[in-house]
């Protein structure tokens, strides 16, 4: 039982545990001090001075989000002199800011738009000087504008601590500050990974991601082109967020509906392609373990992922599966089996992807992600550029119909669809390697060792005569601690699952906004990936092998997996990539 | 340093060397060190009084230089200055300086037939 | 034998260097060696005497005698009529040193006779780069008393009877902080000494490492001691190469002594310090920012609390105490905390050393009981202002104090006292101002030093002082309405009210203290467009007087070409096309020209 203190707030008393700042002793009392810089966990800085509130015997105000209860505190939030204080502190910030919300992308979502909303501010005072700002859209996945930046230092802290690569920070001082990569430069120029867990944390339009929305609609409204979209797992999580729908609503069935309503011919899912990657993956697995391979294998399907190894730990190249990603294979097979099965030319074909995901955007580009001379994929949206599109053609998406996808590439199990929570590849693959090597057709099934938040887990395996150890870590820094114990041989591991975003792609970098006041008191990562075990506990099929268009495609096609032609459609590699290269 | 002991060594050590710094001083002597003084010698004259005092580490003694005193013909001349009172000792060599510093300044007994007035008889 | 019968000792602190006295001490050697006086004369380089205003400066003793702004050319003089014939060069002292044909030794000029000197006890008077003679001086005789006949709370309680405050501006009573420290959990603990003296003007803590660094180096010992650490940061500005030098020589030569390393004076307590530079950033004065840059992050100011004594470098439990502050340590020890509560007054005991600069006579450094009046200060030890002028104001505490006028000036000076008048002790600066002196534009300095050197932070010192700069830039251009007034009296109030750190919670003080004492010039610069004390460029207007012959000599000179007339007949300045070059005013033969 915690030490518990009693404080005064408001007039009320009350008694909250010690450890308690005093922001969440006030919501105990439903009273909820606005913030602008605070998000719980990533930072807690007390820089914006938003929250300050009155505290008796205190000279000044007080930073309520970093401030400790202490006994027989007496705190006011609303005195006049907070009031002041808190509304002049926002038109200061106002003063500095770019203030065209009607062009601005996060118009509607933004969290500075809001709180001058609900303080009654007028920025009339401060008009003078301003930053001079910094518009920076060289890289495939992130636009960085900093005439709009508010300094919170979300973005430095999530890079910094959560990922632990840290290449944005405070440049310059004082009214010249600017949060910036080193000396200025481009994102392109850094070892920035994409992952896009900035964009996630900026209250503003600060952070963005590449607007691609264009490039499909042109390919939608070309007729000479037949247009497919696959659809990953993690969108269907969260896309009902933008409609209103509660964090942890499933949204399949309507969000196939609304793709079909804009006009695309064929909706599919990456899901299928997961599966496919099981498959792959799996058998290379049981081959390293057999022939003596490169132990441990590490999963590829996160660009994140793939931008930071080959950036900062080069020496596990060899160690990561030369499977391309789901969305990656899913393209090839499209401009292979699926044009020659239904007699389309690949050439004519425009293979669109919604993802989760910003890196993504950069994946496609990656030179080895071809086959026979085209791009596995062409066009990149997130589930927040597929929710503007939806909104742009006025589709009322609430009123939608359920609908199912198309036949050939749409069919997929509940192993594919845990692909989008932290642990779903591994328990997925884990699910097909246990039955083939057994030769059984195990009916336990769920591994809940590896599912969950804490950033690394463990899990130790039987396998007939085998044992597997396997590992997952998601976030980078997590990623990092975990390679280190390998390195130093201090952990022996033969399969390691990594995901760049913390929480894996239900968290990803373009996934819907959540503001911080809603993350102070969920965990959307929790609330989401429920929703993908949720649908893999009701589907019929939820182990990879057992996916009938899966079969049919090695059958008719592929052969076997890991055989030649499956090497040639569904494989790559990865190089060692320059840290700091000005004019990449 | 293992000791306090060995501070306090060289602590002494050290306020000898700047013991010269300090104000204060009970006994003053003051050496006539004009042309007149170094012509007649007055430099080996002061040299010894420092020595003499450096050498029975005489605590309070003040060793400075001054112009003219005047009196040239009795060059090198210097002058003791204790407890408000002056005594003057002229024709002074380094062997009678020594005497002075043993007689006068270590025992309190003033070398009267060194001084100006035994000179003036 | 040694035949040494006289001490020659030399300026060696940063602004007699910058006047030559390196040179000086050369020069001495060699009209040594010509004199053949070499083994019966001693030069010493020493730290700063403090009277800045008179450096050069040579002290020669024993006679005490105090020669000021002496001259590479002035030393052949000096030892040969000094130094070999005793003749004190009369003309060469210091103007307060001779009175009527009287001779004053140093210790009898006014200047330091008003003084009480326990931080700079040294300074000036040893060579600090010979620990020998800061040993001949009672150095490091309270570290052993320390370690051999008191515990830990006993060092405690007799700083906490002192009544001694930190020196560096807050005030706090160290001895409760060294408390605090010493009871929090852990057992890393560190000690560090702020020695990044960010205040324009300010240059104490500068003198003390200097002039007596094994001060710090002792006082950091028996601090770690006390609290229970055993290693120690000194967190010292790159600006003053001197003092990082002088400190370095000092922590080798005290290593060499085994008085910093392990089991010092062959007890159990072991104690290393290390020297870290600053780069440039007056916020790295506060105190969390500086244990941020000594763990090698940007120098951001964090929440309190946790505070340092429990959550400091590291996130181990640091005492942080300014360079004075620990300077006054080793005496305490020695005499006693009743001694130096008996100096100062009940709240504010000891001493407290000045940098006086500004419209003054005698610029420098001075030492002086708390307590002590303004008056007392300006005019006694000061020397009064130059030239005659009339006093206008003081600002105290640098940056992040305030300024006070006339009515204030028989005002004690103490911690609370100045507090309750709108300023603040602040590390010790004191600028003091004339009739010249705009004081709109001295708040504007200050403020501009401010919005400069804010970290970035929180809003209200990122955002909040360079709006009130701008403010106050229309004010002095004569731009503003009295609204502008208004706006820059609550916009200083708020950031004062709700700024994250010490930097932006005092950065407003210069301009509210000007705004209650003198809130009439203002008025003066914005309804009236005027500013009396000639200072505000652009409230200024050339004009010509009827004392102009003609001659047409301004006119050939303006750049703009805005002054009219024939010749022989008035000219006249178009004020809406002069840009007050001043180029007019310096040519007129008959000075017919003035600025108004």
């Amino acid at each position: 039982m915690e030490n518990m203190v009693n404080v005064t707030i408001d007039g009320q008393e009350l008694s909250v545990p010690n450890s308690y700042t005093v922001l969440e002793a006030a919501r105990e009392v439903g009273i909820d001090i606005p913030t602008l810089c605070y998000l719980k966990d990533i930072n807690e800085v007390g820089a914006c001075r938003v929250c300050v509130v009155e505290v008796e015997g205190a000279r000044n105000l007080i930073a309520s989000c970093v401030q400790p209860v202490n006994e027989g505190m007496v705190v006011k939030t609303h005195s006049r002199r907070v009031r002041q204080s808190r509304r002049t502190n926002l038109e200061l910030v106002l003063a500095n800011h770019n203030r065209e919300c009607l062009t601005c992308s996060k118009n509607g979502s933004c969290e500075l738009q809001t709180l001058s909303d609900e303080l009654g501010v007028s920025d009339r005072n401060f008009e003078g000087a301003k930053r001079e700002g910094h518009f920076d859209d060289l890289s495939p996945s992130v636009v960085r504008d900093s005439s709009k930046c508010i300094l919170c230092g979300r973005c430095v802290n999530v890079c910094k601590q959560t990922q632990g690569i840290g290449i944005l920070d405070f440049v310059n001082r004082g009214f010249e500050t600017v949060v910036a990569p080193a000396f200025e430069m481009s994102l392109t120029e850094v070892p920035c990974i994409s992952c896009g867990q900035c964009i996630n944390v900026c209250p503003v339009g600060a952070l963005t991601e590449k607007d691609n929305t264009d490039l499909i609609w042109d390919a939608l409204e070309n007729d000479d082109l037949h247009v497919i979209v696959q659809t990953a797992p993690a969108v269907r999580s969260a896309l009902g967020e933008e409609f209103g729908y509660p964090i942890g609503t499933g949204v399949t069935g309507k969000m196939v509906a609304a793709l079909k309503k804009l006009g695309f011919d064929k909706v599919f899912d990456t899901n299928f392609a997961a599966d496919l990657t099981i498959m792959e993956e799996g058998h290379e697995l049981l081959g390293r373990v057999k022939n003596g391979g490169t132990l441990p294998m590490i999963t590829s399907c996160s660009p994140g992922w793939i931008n930071y190894i080959e950036n900062f730990y080069p020496e596990f190249l060899d160690n990561l599966s030369s499977c391309k990603s789901p969305q990656q294979m899913f393209g090839a097979i499209a401009k292979s089996y699926y044009a020659e099965k239904f007699e389309i030319d690949p050439k004519k074909i425009f293979v669109a992807s919604v993802m989760p995901c910003v890196a993504k955007k950069g994946e496609i580009k990656r030179e080895a992600m071809e086959a026979n001379g085209l791009r596995d994929v062409d066009a990149v949206i997130t589930t927040r550029e597929l929710a503007k599109m939806i909104k742009e053609a006025r589709i009322d998406f609430n009123k939608l119909e359920d609908q199912s996808y198309d036949k050939v590439l749409g069919e997929y199990t509940g192993a594919g669809v845990i692909f989008g929570a932290t642990g779903g590849v591994m328990e997925a693959a884990l699910r097909t390697v246990v039955d083939v090597v057994t030769g059984d057709d195990l009916e336990e099934l769920e591994y809940t060792a590896v599912r969950g938040v804490e950033g690394v887990k463990e899990a130790s395996l039987e396998i007939g005569d085998l044992t597997v150890n396997a590992a997952i870590a998601h976030g980078t820094a997590n990623a990092a601690s975990l390679l280190e114990k390998v390195k130093s041989g201090e952990k022996d591991y033969h399969f390691i699952e990594i995901m760049a975003c913390p929480g894996g792609c239900v968290n990803g970098g373009g996934q819907p906004f959540v503001n911080a006041e809603t993350r102070n008191s969920i965990d959307i990562r929790v609330e989401r990936a429920q929703v993908l075990y949720s649908e893999d506990s009701g589907l019929p099929l939820r182990k990879s092998h057992k996916n009938p268009e899966i079969q049919a495609l090695y059958s008719e096609y592929l052969g076997e997996p890991n055989g030649h032609k499956a090497h040639e459609l569904l494989h790559t590699h990865y190089n060692q990539q320059e840290k700091y290269n000005r004019n990449k | 340093m293992k000791s306090l002991d060995e501070l306090t060594k060289i602590r002494e050590k050290a306020q000898k060397k700047v013991s010269t710094r300090n104000s204060g001083k009970k006994i003053r002597i003051v050496v006539g060190m004009a042309t007149c003084g170094i012509s007649a010698g007055a430099r080996p004259v002061l040299n010894t009084l420092v020595e003499e005092v450096n050498k029975r580490d005489l605590q309070d003694i003040e060793v400075t230089q001054t112009g003219c005193i005047g009196v040239c013909r009795l060059e090198p001349i210097f002058e003791v200055y204790q407890n408000g009172e002056k005594v003057t000792y002229v024709n002074m060599d380094p062997k009678k300086a020594k005497e002075v510093i043993v007689n006068h300044i270590v025992n309190g007994n003033v070398v009267s037939e060194y001084t100006i007035g035994a000179s003036e008889e | 034998m040694s035949l040494v019968r006289s001490h020659v000792l030399v300026c060696g602190g940063t602004g007699c260097t910058a006047s030559g006295s390196l040179s000086i001490e050369d020069k001495f050697k060699e009209c040594l060696e010509k004199f053949d006086l070499v083994n019966e004369v001693d030069i010493v380089k020493t730290g700063c005497f403090g009277l800045c205003e008179a450096g050069p400066i040579v002290v020669v003793y024993p006679e005490g005698a105090f020669y000021s702004s002496v001259k590479a050319d002035d030393i052949e003089r000096i030892t040969e009529e000094h130094l070999l014939k005793g003749r004190i060069v009369k003309d060469l002292l210091f103007k307060e040193a001779i009175e009527e044909n009287v001779i004053k030794s140093v210790d009898e000029v006014k200047f330091y006779k008003r003084q009480k000197r326990i931080a700079l006890k040294n300074c000036g008077v040893i060579n600090p780069e010979v620990i020998d003679e800061y040993i001949a001086y009672d150095g490091y005789r309270a570290l052993g008393k320390v370690l051999t006949e008191m515990s830990q709370q006993d060092v405690i309680d007799e700083i906490k009877r002192s009544g001694l405050r930190g020196r560096g501006g807050g005030g706090f009573p160290s001895g409760l902080k060294w408390q605090f420290t010493k009871n929090a959990t852990g057992d890393v603990k560190y000690v560090a000494c702020n020695a990044d003296e960010g205040d324009p003007g300010a240059f104490m803590d500068r003198s003390v490492l200097e002039g007596d660094p094994h001060a710090v180096i002792e006082a950091m010992a028996i601090a770690a001691y006390a609290i229970g650490a055993s290693e120690g940061f000194v967190y010292i500005r790159a600006e003053y190469p001197i003092a990082v030098n002088r400190l370095e020589i000092a922590i080798e030569q005290a290593k060499e002594y085994g008085l910093l390393g392990d089991n010092i004076f062959g007890t159990d307590f072991s104690f290393d310090l290390q020297i870290r530079l600053g780069a440039g950033a007056f916020v790295c004065g506060e105190e969390t920012a500086l244990i941020e840059s000594i763990e090698g992050r940007r120098g951001m100011p964090r929440p309190r609390p946790p505070f340092p004594a429990n959550k400091g470098i590291w996130q181990k439990p640091t005492l942080l105490n300014n360079v004075e502050t620990y300077a006054n340590i080793p005496q305490i020890i020695l005499k006693g905390s009743e001694w130096f509560s008996s100096i100062g007054t009940e709240k504010s005991t000891g001493t407290k050393v000045f940098a006086l600069g500004g419209k003054i006579n005698n610029t420098g450094l001075v030492e002086i009981p708390m307590g002590t009046t303004l008056r007392d200060v300006i005019f006694e030890i000061g020397g009064g202002i130059p030239k005659g002028k009339a006093f206008k104001a003081v600002q105290t505490g640098g940056p992040s104090g305030g300024c006070l006028t006339e009515a204030q000036l028989d005002e004690e000076i103490s911690y609370d006292n100045l507090v309750s008048l709108g300023s603040m002790m602040g590390s010790g600066g004191m600028i003091v101002m004339d009739e010249d002196n705009c004081m709109v534009d001295v708040a504007r300095f200050f403020l501009d030093f401010t919005v400069d050197e804010s970290c970035g932070k929180c809003t209200p010192c990122r955002e909040g002082t360079k709006r009130m700069l701008e403010i106050l830039d229309k004010i002095c251009q004569g731009k503003a309405e009295m609204e502008d007034l208004n706006r820059l009296d609550s916009l200083a109030n708020m950031i004062k009210d709700s700024a994250l750190c010490g930097l932006g919670q005092t950065a407003p003080n210069p301009v509210l203290s000007t705004i209650e004492h003198l809130d009439m010039k203002y008025v003066e610069h914005i309804t009236d467009k005027k500013c009396t004390a000639g200072v505000c460029q652009d409230l200024l207007q050339i004009k010509i007087t009827d004392d102009c012959i003609g001659c047409t000599a301004c006119k050939n000179v303006c750049p703009v070409d805005c002054i009219s007339g024939e010749r022989k007949s008035l000219h006249e300045i178009d004020q809406n096309e002069c840009i007050k070059c001043g180029a007019c005013i310096d040519k007129c033969p008959v000075n017919a020209i003035i600025k108004e």
